[in-house]
């Protein structure tokens, strides 16, 4: 967070979060805003393992799946507080990111990517067949609400009001996070790992750090899932989910923590706005990765930010070109 | 334990296994050219499934829908090639993975469109009638996959070794500056081992169409497993690749029939990450 000025994301955020509480009051737009929120943690996670990690996991849903299911089960079937839940469903993705990360990491390019699907699914088999604990392919419901001090987040206003600041919480941390030392390290990792590790950098530690750190990402929103809809079924947690994550990142464009926001936001609204979206939506996200990755390699938004940039300096005499 | 289902269960997976196979092939010819992992090598095995089916029912001979599937699979081949990947600027392995990851979502997404999301069937290459060795049954069709397997890679073996194409290719694996300082095209190389690659995994798919039937969404999970084949034998050894295959394909068989069928799909996966973990260089290189 560099800019101390009144007027920097920020604090438009913050005033943008608390703008909406007081003047929505519309149940269906709240869910809507909500999943936005959920889909955001999911989308901020993934995009610092691509964009600022330089690896990506096509199995993300999986972790989401899996923090969901931890808070779903403790709490359906045996009655933990969800709070704790929650915390379990966090040491659970955290020990799986690790076990996966540990020996895909320490080879390059593909392997993560390839033994993140893998897992996904693997996981997703496993949501289907292991009825006794998550009910298989129907589900599991009766999923308690959260509630914070006594007080029951039963409404999409309440959820609204946890979701939405947890998130601004989570965002400023990652900003932090792609600032600090560790950032840097990322960002070197990004353009070249063997010129990060003649810097010094311990890559593969940073890799699987920023995998584990993506994947809690990923279990936080699942656990706030399980508790928005009360009710999950193996269905949300498939291989196309994992696809929609990527390219909500692509979309919003890689290394930018608000393009995380707008990719979540757009992906999120368009399918419930647009019939044709919907139908079409396995194509049209095939295209838009294919596309977005060809032309604009950063991301939709970056790209173009790029290429304004581009213009900018052109006209100025900055660059020639 | 008993002999019998044993030798039933090593036949079905010896089948599945030279399919698996064959895909990986198809990622091992793609990465010695392009050190690219193509995601989209799945699809081509489902589209050549249900080109060949259709057009079967266009026409019903057999060996017309088998090449037909694959001269159509290897055009989609070269042209995802030349739109996707050669215009891309920035070759870094995740724009390539997102790039054929969209590029293989893409394709899914139209053969959903296209054949809707029932399953077809495609009759046997020479009957359903099966043959009895001991207590084990085996159908045509299991030869027909294994015997063109043996063909095709034989077939791939000699191509690779005696011509001069071949030997082409297999310079650029080795050493892609040098090969073009010799004078071969890279390009013209890279735009082969797509179309080889695809008219392998079309194969691969119109082979085991009459055992498996055909669906849209069948390319996602052969696709793994041939690149799981491929990781098996070390990537980029042809030779390990294939048995890569055979060894998945057997023990996902045994898995399936002893312990459970439900987790079968989750056996290739267990070995990947098995193998990743083991052994990353594969079963059967030396350590490097």
């Amino acid at each position: 967070m560099n800019s101390r000025k009144l007027l920097n994301p920020w604090t438009l955020f913050g005033a943008a979060v608390l703008l909406a509480a007081g003047v929505l009051d519309n149940d269906y737009y709240l869910t809507l805003i909500n999943f936005i929120g959920i889909h955001t943690l999911l989308v901020v996670g993934l995009n610092l393992l691509m964009g600022y990690g330089g690896q990506i996991s096509l199995g993300h849903a999986a972790f989401f799946g899996l923090g969901s299911y931890t808070s779903a089960i403790l709490t359906a079937t045996y009655g933990i507080n969800p709070w704790l839940a929650l915390i379990a469903g966090l040491v659970v993705c955290g020990v799986t990111a690790f076990l996966i990360g540990v020996p895909a990491l320490k080879l390059r390019g593909y392997y993560l990517a390839m033994a993140t699907l893998g897992f996904g699914i693997i996981i997703y088999i496993v949501f289907t067949e292991a009825q006794t604990w998550t009910g298989g392919p129907s589900g599991l419901a009766g999923i308690p609400n959260l509630s914070v001090f006594g007080f029951k987040l039963d409404t999409p206003k309440r959820l609204y009001l946890l979701i939405w600041p947890v998130l601004g919480v989570i965002l400023a941390i990652s900003a932090n996070l792609v600032d600090s030392r560790t950032g840097r390290a990322l960002r070197a990792l990004h353009e070249g790992e063997n010129a990060a590790q003649s810097l010094g950098v311990d890559t593969s530690r940073l890799k699987l750090l920023i995998f584990i750190w993506s994947a809690l990402y990923a279990s936080l929103a699942g656990s706030f899932y399980a508790h928005t809809l009360n009710f999950i079924a193996p269905a949300s947690f498939g291989f196309m989910f994992s696809i929609k994550l990527v390219t909500m990142v692509v979309l919003g464009g890689m290394a930018s923590i608000w393009g995380s926001l707008l990719g979540a936001a757009v992906l999120t609204v368009l399918p419930e706005m647009l019939t044709v979206f919907h139908d079409y939506e396995v194509i049209i996200f095939g295209a838009i990765l294919m596309v977005v990755m060809i032309f604009l390699p950063r991301g939709l938004v970056r790209g173009i930010m790029d290429l304004w940039a581009f213009r900018r300096y052109k006209k100025e005499g900055k660059i020639i070109a | 334990m008993e002999l019998a289902p044993l030798l039933q269960y090593l036949i079905s997976g010896l089948t599945n296994g030279a399919i698996y196979a064959l895909i990986a092939l198809g990622f091992v010819i793609i990465y010695h050219a392009t050190t690219i992992i193509n995601f989209a090598q799945g699809e081509m095995v489902m589209l050549g499934a249900l080109c060949a089916i259709s057009i079967y029912h266009l026409y019903p001979s057999l060996p017309l829908a088998f090449l037909g599937g694959v001269v159509l699979v290897t055009v989609v081949g070269i042209v995802f090639e030349r739109l996707a990947l050669r215009p891309v600027k920035d070759p870094s392995p995740i724009t390539l993975i997102i790039i054929t990851v969209g590029g293989a979502v893409f394709i899914k997404g139209v053969a959903m469109l296209l054949w809707g999301k029932e399953a077809y069937n495609l009759p046997s290459f020479s009957g359903d009638a099966p043959f009895h060795m001991g207590t084990a049954t085996i159908l045509p069709q299991n030869l027909w996959v294994l015997g063109l397997t043996a063909v095709v890679l034989l077939g791939m073996e000699a191509f690779f070794r005696f011509t001069l194409v071949g030997k082409a290719m297999r310079a650029c694996a080795y050493n892609p500056r040098a090969a073009r300082l010799v004078g071969i095209s890279l390009s013209r190389m890279v735009q082969l081992s797509f179309a080889l690659s695809a008219a392998l995994g079309a194969g691969a798919g119109i082979l085991i169409a009459p055992l498996t039937l055909g669906v849209y969404d069948m390319g996602t999970m052969l696709g793994l497993k041939g690149f799981c084949a491929a990781i098996l034998g070390g990537l980029g050894s042809s030779f390990g690749g294939v048995l890569g295959g055979l060894i998945l394909g057997v023990a996902e068989s045994l898995a399936t029939g002893l312990i459970s069928s439900g987790y079968r799909d989750a056996v290739a996966f267990f070995i990947l990450l098995l193998v990743l973990f083991i052994r990353p260089q594969g079963l059967f290189k030396g350590d490097s």
